[in-house]
């Protein structure tokens, strides 16, 4: 790992004016991509900027219909909330599915979603629920945020500092793990809000997205069986040694058959 | 830079550069060896150790964030004539066989005892994905921590 000068802010607005100041800069969150990230090179930022003094971008809160978590908090304390999975289960589901159990302990969701690793779980719960990425300048809809692999709609500079979930009447996740990294090959969220339904897919394209197609049947059949007929285009899709797109595109369908039964079931 | 971090119950100062990792200031410059370096990119756990008594991977920390941690490594949960129940139940179970891995799945599975009920042999299991036995000597690791769980 090359060097690197190290900052601490207390506030967002210090964070912002220390990311301006330097030359080029990375904010750190858990770490849990960057430091490896850097490690082998990579990365060699010349300023990091330590996202964990700064106390309000840490905590749950739900109220008013909506289940907001601060960017800082870190996928176990989802995970393991009585609030999450009384009200929202399935993000405390996604949550629990990421990594393991050390990465969860450090990991954080501003830090996952303003990646945007195309296999991420997170980023299917952002499109699939609808949630709204609060940065300290503004509120970024979930359907604009992905824009491709690594990358999404802020600014050089911005700040997630929470993401807003609107609660839907049920909803479910069901991924395709790699067995070794536990990343999405595939992962699908789907969420019904009084009959509406939204599909997120990760691990498929470079970024998470809604499936439209697979929506616009179920919007009209709410049932698995309906799925069977679904053409999952691969084009674009992503193709390495762990699967080929055309593999993906079938796990898409896979996974959202199972997600969707559980969805019924649940 | 100097960071002051607690190890072990003991108040610690060190004096590393930005990039040291917090395993590095463990072994090198605390002298505390059980804590091991397999894989060094966050994948094997052998690293596994205790952040405010959550299970964390040291080879994945740099120095100024462990800047007032409370840390604890496998050489602070027992002595070798008061080891830890975990550590009793590996020794008993046979849950090693060249033991490199051991210091971090014993570290993991101390988490995954104290933050979880209803331990049975498929969450067990799900629970060592972020530590790898080399040696493939999970059925016995398995087995030691079921022991710990069940209460004995």
């Amino acid at each position: 790992m090359y060097q690197f000068n190290y900052h601490k802010p207390e506030s967002v607005g210090e964070a912002r004016s220390l990311f301006q100041d330097a030359d080029d800069p990375m904010y750190l969150s858990g770490g849990m991509t960057l430091i490896p990230t850097m490690k082998q090179r990579l990365a060699a930022p010349t300023d990091l900027i330590d996202l964990s003094g700064i106390p309000e971008m840490t905590g749950i809160d739900v109220s008013g219909g909506k289940v907001t978590i601060g960017a800082f908090t870190p996928h176990n304390l989802v995970a393991d909330s009585a609030q999450v999975r009384g009200t929202l289960p399935v993000l405390a589901e996604v949550a629990g599915l990421i990594g393991d159990n050390q990465v969860r302990n450090r990991g954080t969701i501003g830090g996952s979603v303003a990646n945007s690793d195309p296999a991420a779980d997170y980023p299917a719960a952002v499109v699939g629920l609808g949630a709204d990425v609060v940065t300290e300048s503004r509120t970024i809809s979930g359907d604009d945020f992905f824009k491709d692999l690594f990358e999404t709609e802020l600014k050089p500079g911005e700040i997630i500092t929470k993401i807003e979930f609107p609660v839907p009447t049920r909803a479910a996740y069901r991924k395709f793990p790699n067995p070794a990294s536990r990343y999405a090959v595939v992962g699908v969220l789907i969420a019904d809000f009084d009959g509406t339904i939204r599909v997120g897919v990760t691990g498929a394209g470079p970024c998470a997205f809604r499936a439209s197609g697979i929506e616009e049947v179920l919007n009209d059949n709410l049932d698995p069986a309906a799925l069977d007929g679904v053409e999952v285009p691969d084009a674009g899709f992503n193709s390495d040694l762990h699967a080929s797109a055309e593999y993906r595109a079938h796990l898409v369908k896979v996974m959202a058959k199972r997600a969707l039964e559980d969805l019924l079931n649940g | 830079m100097k960071i002051s971090l607690t190890v072990n119950g003991e108040a610690c100062e060190v004096d590393v550069s930005n990039n040291t990792l917090l395993v590095d200031i463990l072994r090198t410059h605390l002298g505390l060896t059980g804590t091991h370096v397999g894989c060094d990119t966050s994948q094997c756990g052998a690293c596994t150790v205790h952040v405010d008594g959550r299970a964390i991977k040291a080879c994945t920390v740099i120095a100024p964030q462990a800047d007032g941690m409370n840390v604890t490594t496998i050489e602070g949960i027992g002595t070798p004539d008061d080891l830890h129940p975990m550590q009793e139940a590996f020794r008993e179970c046979h849950a090693l066989q060249c033991g490199f891995c051991t210091p971090g799945m014993i570290m993991q599975a101390i988490d995954l005892v104290e933050n979880n009920d209803n331990l049975d042999n498929r969450s067990i299991r799900e629970g060592l994905e972020g530590n790898l036995c080399r040696c493939t000597g999970y059925h016995n690791i398995v087995r030691a921590i079921q022991s710990v769980a069940d209460g004995g």
